[in-house]
């Protein structure tokens, strides 16, 4: 039992123009495989237009450790979003 | 249900951590694979996950047993298009089950060996095919039960293959009723075997929620830990609320003399299904559990030459364009 085929990380583009999802996995021996079956097991029922694969040794992922290191910074930032600014009615749209 | 009697493991983990994980989970957030976790959830989520994946695979094989001998190319078409969802849903719950550190290895092993279950449903036999309009009707009627508010449940992976399995499912209880209905109102002979897979299959149905919340030690946890959203009466008495109309519609009757409406609960009062049948079906005594387990072992070593093969072949393929480059 020691010959388990590798994990596979399943994404799809939905549609033309949408980016591609994560999906979800599935094991298969190469890439070739890997995109067989997932078309077999995540569009049966015309969820996509195209298919990537990717082997999920290969996917490097942040720790969850690391979210205030990460993602705290920006919080103080709030002039990064445009209604940080007032612009006077007389302006106009912008 | 698809997982009956997941037995909760005890935690022993730091009282602070174990504060710290449940106010998440209070608070609605989803655990995610690398967050820290309890021992206990880990292992009660590898259980159930892995129960409910088991269920999806050998239950492919009650239905799988009638696809040669569907009764039109329509309904043979539908039939393989349902079964081919189960195999779907059980990879979707395998692949949850592996983000909790089990391998996909490991965890069939368990169930070709007997030390993980399935649902205690798919050992009875399906006979004839009103027996496969009443396991879509019924069957599926039931699991859908469970898995529309798992969709809630707390782990991020099991939640999300709950949403997925939950848009596909509603098919295969739509077609099973659809396929009852017309032996319903076809023929008196038809209609005789309608009655007779209800009449068979409503108490194994009934028991797919598992034992009454009273002899289930297990579900606080659970229920604390958000992997079980309702207790097991909760969803059995939804379910018959939901049959029974269902039934009559058909012109059928539900299995059971003392069934009647109340009106003070709201609710229908039923018989209990007898729980002693129930624990010997868990204990592989039921009438396919030895069928069931050697099919899927067969399956498993039939296809060993299959797996070996294609990885022997595409370690092959990859050393060969390594040695190109």
């Amino acid at each position: 039992m020691k010959n388990e085929w590798p994990l596979w990380e399943i994404f799809i583009r939905g549609q033309h123009g949408m980016s591609h999802r994560h999906v979800g996995s599935l094991h298969a021996p190469d890439a070739e495989m890997a995109i067989k079956n997932a078309r077999d097991v995540y569009t049966r029922r015309n969820e996509g237009v195209s298919i990537w694969v990717v082997e999920a040794n290969h996917i490097a992922a942040s720790s969850p450790s690391d979210k205030g290191p990460l993602y705290e910074p920006s919080e103080s930032k709030v002039y990064r979003h445009p209604t940080f600014f007032d612009i006077p009615e007389e302006v106009g749209a912008m | 249900m698809y997982a009956q009697m997941i037995k909760s493991e005890a935690t022993q983990d730091d009282p602070e951590k174990l504060a710290a994980f449940q106010a998440r989970i209070d608070a609605g957030e989803k655990i995610e694979p690398k967050d820290w976790m309890p021992e206990g959830y880990r292992k009660t989520l590898i259980r159930q996950i892995g129960q409910h994946a088991h269920s999806e695979i050998v239950g492919q094989l009650p239905e799988g047993n009638w696809i040669t001998r569907a009764p039109t190319l329509e309904r043979k078409a539908i039939l393989l298009a349902k079964v081919q969802d189960e195999a779907g849903h059980g990879l979707y719950l395998y692949c949850a089950a592996e983000t909790l550190g089990v391998s996909r290895d490991e965890i069939t092993e368990m169930l070709l060996d007997g030390r993980m279950k399935y649902s205690s449903i798919f050992n009875y036999p399906t006979l004839n095919w009103a027996d496969i309009g009443a396991v879509g009707w019924l069957v599926d009627g039931a699991a859908i039960m469970n898995q529309v508010p798992l969709q809630r449940t707390s782990f991020g992976p099991y939640s999300r293959a709950m949403i997925r399995i939950c848009k596909e499912e509603s098919f295969h209880q739509r077609q099973g009723y659809d396929a009852i209905r017309k032996m319903a109102e076809g023929t008196p002979e038809q209609k005789k075997m309608a009655q007779d897979a209800l009449n068979r299959l409503w108490y194994p149905s009934l028991m797919m929620f598992g034992p009454s919340d009273k002899d289930s030690v297990h579900s606080a946890q659970s229920m604390a830990w958000k992997i079980k959203m309702n207790t097991n009466d909760e969803l059995r008495q939804k379910f018959v609320d939901q049959t029974v109309p269902q039934a009559e519609y058909l012109g059928l009757t539900i299995p059971d003399p003392d069934l009647k409406w109340n009106e003070e609960r709201g609710h229908y009062d039923y018989t209990d299904p007898d729980w002693s049948e129930f624990f010997d079906v868990i204990k592989g005594n039921g009438p396919c559990n030895v069928d069931r387990l050697a099919a899927r072992n067969k399956a498993w070593d039939d296809g060993a030459w299959v797996r070996d093969g294609l990885l022997a072949h595409a370690k092959k393929k990859a050393a060969r364009q390594h040695a190109a480059e």
